[in-house]
């Protein structure tokens, strides 16, 4: 970015190098959540910045549920070689082993298991003390609530009714044994942030953001993509093809498509400044029940 | 106020191009409970348009029951984010809410009103730039509006807003409006904020909030969003001398050593001269490094990685400054402490300190007077509780660079730790350094320890005993004393109830006279070590925060905790004062066991069970455990 013009942008940009630095300062085992979004993508770009010339000093973990689009695995593998950084990859192996989807077990009992639980295992097997993650607080009512250093307990909980206070930037890092760090780097940003920052950097996404024309199911008005032969379809259900795109990346099964033209960066900010609806309505998981998320948080989930 | 909104004819390089050069405003809301803090932000929120259409219906929704305006929505809920803070109707946390105009992009936090959660509403104004102070027309100016107020100034918000909400509900009464401004400006006056604007206004009803209201034509000044976009709040941090904290210290490999940090203030060029505040050690810029390229220069705030001409010893901590505007460097200053936890703060307890990037052990050495927060009275106080706001005097184990808070806020606001359970206790402003530590050094004298100690024939030593009264240390110890003397060693016994009747005799049995009773216990202790004597200390000691103070103010003289663990059952059956029955007739109070805890130590050198041994044996086993 054009140094000495201080743009909102460019704050946000310094805000969250600094963060990142401080991670790599103060803790022993950090680990950065790599889920292979636009979000996640802005966040290695930021952490390539704020390490340089240095590689990245933490290794970067993918969760991976098996029902991730092939595109996004595809990308994350293509990006760890590109940039060179240490990519690990867990996926919940009793999960598998008890055949876990998201079709017959439900939802919440699939993200439980694939997400939440596979991600507390991972935790555990790195004894990381710090997960950094590319949650935003204009995202959901929870996050927004959320510290950028937000404490764990050894169980990997969230205490919202107790969070440490955080004043300026002096960030408290201290942890006993067992506990351990979620940190946001980009707590502060908005969608629209993370899309011009992407436009003016030239980052490089997952193409599934771009529209294209894609085999879907539509099912009570959310539209999936038939990424591969494991989505069920009802008798008579076709899959047909439409130009669509994803505002959100997650597994397949649960990951409402949009309809939409608009095939570059440009095109996707300008429908989504005009669009009336919010970036999580798309996944499936958030709108369970009110406070879903907090509940979710509340027990590890990111 | 909406955004512009790019349309399909809109030149989209040049629409990005506006996006990404507005300006910032981060600002806050405060105010009482009730006051409709959560109100006006959704209303700025549903007018600024940032309010989809899934989150409106999900709001239609759960707005049953609630009082709603015009638009059939409770604003509330839109920032109200934890349960129990919907199923209470309460802010516990500050929320971050984002929106934007033509001309500014906002963050505001909203933050709670009530006395329980003014850590969080701390939190949310040590990042703004401005505060929105509510207040309900019909309740006019209350405690909690002077105790935000007073927060603001201390945490530094140099701008705010005086908004009288629901002025609907008084009839757009334009006295009830000029009597409350008059009130909050006389008492804001000592506060000394830079710019203070009042507005009346309705939350639910939408009056002065984008544009001037028709209810309201007696009021002269500016709506509050037009305010708000114009207001001038930005700090020339870049005009101020440069402070460089260095975070993170880069090293990719032998040809490269780079010092990562955020210019805190100030700005830099290659080949300017650079100071190290601690080692006074000098340097020139060699290179300002980005991923983007280098730079010839770096302005406040930005993330860079500086490289200099020389090799020098720098680490995470040492703060870069210009030579002839370097900042303080000392271990002692003061400082306006707000308190933020259950546990109370006492004087001579140690703390981790934490400012920028420098992390320091620190003791608060003098409780000046704590300041009523809601009618700036001082008052002499021996504690500071949760939500009190103190004037204190630190001390830090060793010097830190820093500045004052008014001058740096960056470098002059600091935060302090639990050393055992890590939690964030505190967060206070440096009012200024005290120079007396630099200029007070130790006097070292020729004949120092180790010749006293080579005198003597031993190993100087603290043996320090925790237990409960009649747990026996007083008797192990006499065995011991008895024993080495026996030998020809020198030692001494300092007992609770002895020192309590002399040296402590003005201290009395409150946490914060303990604290106090043991730290010049401890530094007597520390004293007679260093003359040579081997000095056992009998003392009841029940906090593990003061046993770790002792261990601390021994420093490098050797220090063993031993732990009579004899249980209270066993103790109190002794009773060899009579002191338990006392406390169980509630003659005395504050009685470790009965109405005080005593908290086992996690770590002591030594434990000695003092229920089912005999002090003989207790006695043997401590003297075969020590080096003398």
């Amino acid at each position: 970015m054009t140094p000495l013009r201080r743009t909102h942008l460019q704050a946000l940009e310094a805000e969250s190098i600094e963060i990142l630095r401080e991670v790599a300062a103060s803790f022993e085992r950090p680990v950065m959540m790599y889920s292979i979004g636009k979000d996640s993508s802005v966040l290695l770009h930021l952490a390539r910045k704020a390490f340089y010339p240095s590689k990245i000093p933490f290794p970067l973990l993918h969760v991976d549920t098996t029902f991730k689009f092939r595109e996004m695995i595809a990308f994350r593998d293509r990006t760890a070689a590109e940039y060179g950084f240490d990519l690990i990859v867990h996926t919940n192996q009793d999960g598998v082993r008890e055949g876990i989807n998201p079709f017959d077990h439900g939802s919440s009992r699939y993200t439980d298991i694939m997400k939440t639980q596979a991600l507390r295992q991972a935790l555990n097997a790195g004894q990381y003390d710090a997960a950094i993650g590319g949650a935003r607080r204009d995202e959901e009512k929870s996050r927004a609530k959320e510290r950028v250093f937000s404490h764990r307990n050894a169980s990997h909980a969230w205490d919202p009714k107790n969070q440490r206070p955080e004043l300026w930037r002096t960030f408290n890092t201290r942890l006993n044994p067992g506990e351990s760090m979620r940190v946001f780097p980009i707590s502060n940003w908005t969608e629209l942030d993370v899309w011009t920052y992407i436009y003016a950097e030239k980052i490089p996404i997952v193409p599934l953001y771009f529209a294209r024309r894609r085999p879907v199911v539509e099912r009570s008005g959310t539209l999936i993509m038939v990424d591969d032969e494991r989505l069920p379809l009802a008798p008579g259900e076709e899959p047909r093809e439409e130009m669509v795109r994803f505002r959100t990346l997650g597994c397949y099964p649960l990951t409402g498509a949009i309809r939409s033209d608009a095939a570059d960066l440009p095109s996707i900010i300008m429908e989504m400044q005009a669009s009336r609806t919010s970036e999580r309505e798309g996944r499936l998981i958030d709108s369970d029940s009110v406070g879903s998320m907090e509940k979710k948080k509340q027990e590890g989930y990111f | 106020m909406s955004l512009a909104m790019p349309s399909p004819d809109t030149d989209l390089a040049l629409w990005l191009e506006q996006q990404t050069d507005k300006s910032l405003l981060r600002f806050m809301t405060c105010g009482s409970v009730d006051d409709g803090k959560s109100t006006l932000i959704g209303r700025l929120l549903y007018d600024s348009q940032l309010i989809l259409d899934d989150q409106l219906a999900s709001l239609k929704k759960e707005s049953h029951n609630r009082t709603v305006g015009d638009e059939g929505i409770d604003f509330s809920l839109l920032v109200d984010g934890l349960s129990a803070e919907r199923e209470q109707g309460i802010t516990i946390d500050v929320a971050y809410r984002f929106f934007s105009t033509d001309k500014r992009k906002f963050i505001v936090a909203d933050t709670p009103g009530h006395e329980q959660y003014t850590r969080n509403m701390a939190t949310g104004a040590s990042n703004a730039e401005l505060a929105l102070v509510l207040v309900d027309a019909r309740k006019g100016v209350l405690t909690q509006t002077r105790r935000h107020s007073f927060i603001l100034s201390l945490v530094g918000v140099k701008h705010v807003v005086l908004v009288v909400n629901k002025i609907d509900l008084v009839d757009y009464d334009q006295a009830v409006f000029d009597r409350i401004e008059a009130e909050f400006r006389a008492f804001a006056e000592p506060l000394g904020f830079k710019t203070l604007a009042a507005v009346p206004v309705s939350a639910l009803r939408g009056d002065n909030i984008l544009a001037p209201s028709a209810r309201t034509e007696w009021f002269q000044g500016s709506a509050l969003v037009p305010y708000l976009e114009t207001i001038a709040v930005a700090e020339d941090r870049t005009g101020s001398p440069f402070r460089f904290p260095v975070q993170w210290v880069n090293r990719p490999n032998l040809d490269f050593r780079g010092f990562s940090g955020t210019l805190a203030s100030g700005a830099i060029g290659v080949g300017d001269e650079v100071l190290i505040a601690a080692s006074r050690k000098p340097a020139r810029i060699s290179r300002i490094v980005t991923m983007d390229g280098d730079l010839d220069r770096a302005i406040a705030g930005q993330a860079v990685t500086l490289v200099l001409d020389r090799e020098v010893d720098i680490s995470r901590g040492d703060v870069l400054s210009r030579p002839g505007e370097t900042p303080e460097y000392s271990n002692q200053f003061q400082a306006r402490l707000i308190w933020m936890n259950d546990e109370p703060a006492f004087q001579g307890r140690s703390y981790l300190l934490k400012l920028g990037t420098q992390l320091v052990p620190a003791t608060i050495t003098d409780l000046k007077f704590r300041t009523n927060v809601n009618t700036l009275e001082q008052t002499a106080a021996t504690k500071i509780d949760l939500n009190e706001v103190a004037t204190v005097t630190i001390a830090t184990d060793r010097p830190i660079a820093f500045d004052p808070y008014a001058a740096n806020a960056l470098t002059g606001g600091f935060i302090l730790i639990d050393r055992l359970t890590n939690a964030t206790l505190g967060a206070g402003t440096i009012e200024f350094g005290l120079r007396r530590a630099q200029n007070l050094t130790y006097q070292s004298f020729d004949v120092n320890r180790q010749v006293r100690a080579r005198l003597k024939g031993q190993a100087p030593q603290i043996v320090w005993f925790t237990g409960l009264s009649g747990s026996g240390k007083s008797t192990v110890a006499n065995l011991l004393e008895k024993r080495l003397t026996a030998e020809g060693r020198h030692c001494y016994i300092l007992d609770g109830d002895n020192v309590r009747h002399g040296l402590n005799r003005d201290l009395g049995f409150t946490e914060a006279a303990r604290v106090e009773n043991i730290r010049r216990v401890a530094e007597v202790a520390r004293l007679m070590a260093d003359a040579g004597l081997i000095v056992l200390v009998s003392f009841i000691s029940p906090f593990e925060k003061e046993r770790r103070l002792a261990r601390e103010i021994a420093g490098d003289i050797a220090f063993t905790e031993v732990y009579v663990d004899t249980p209270l059952e066993v103790a109190e059956s002794r009773d060899p004062k009579g002191l338990y029955a006392k406390a169980r007739r509630g003659e005395i109070t504050n009685f470790t066991g009965i109405d005080s805890p005593f908290e086992t130590p996690q770590n002591p050198e030594i434990t000695l069970n003092g229920a089912t041994q005999s002090p003989e044996i207790l006695a043997d086993k401590l003297y075969g455990f020590l080096k003398f």
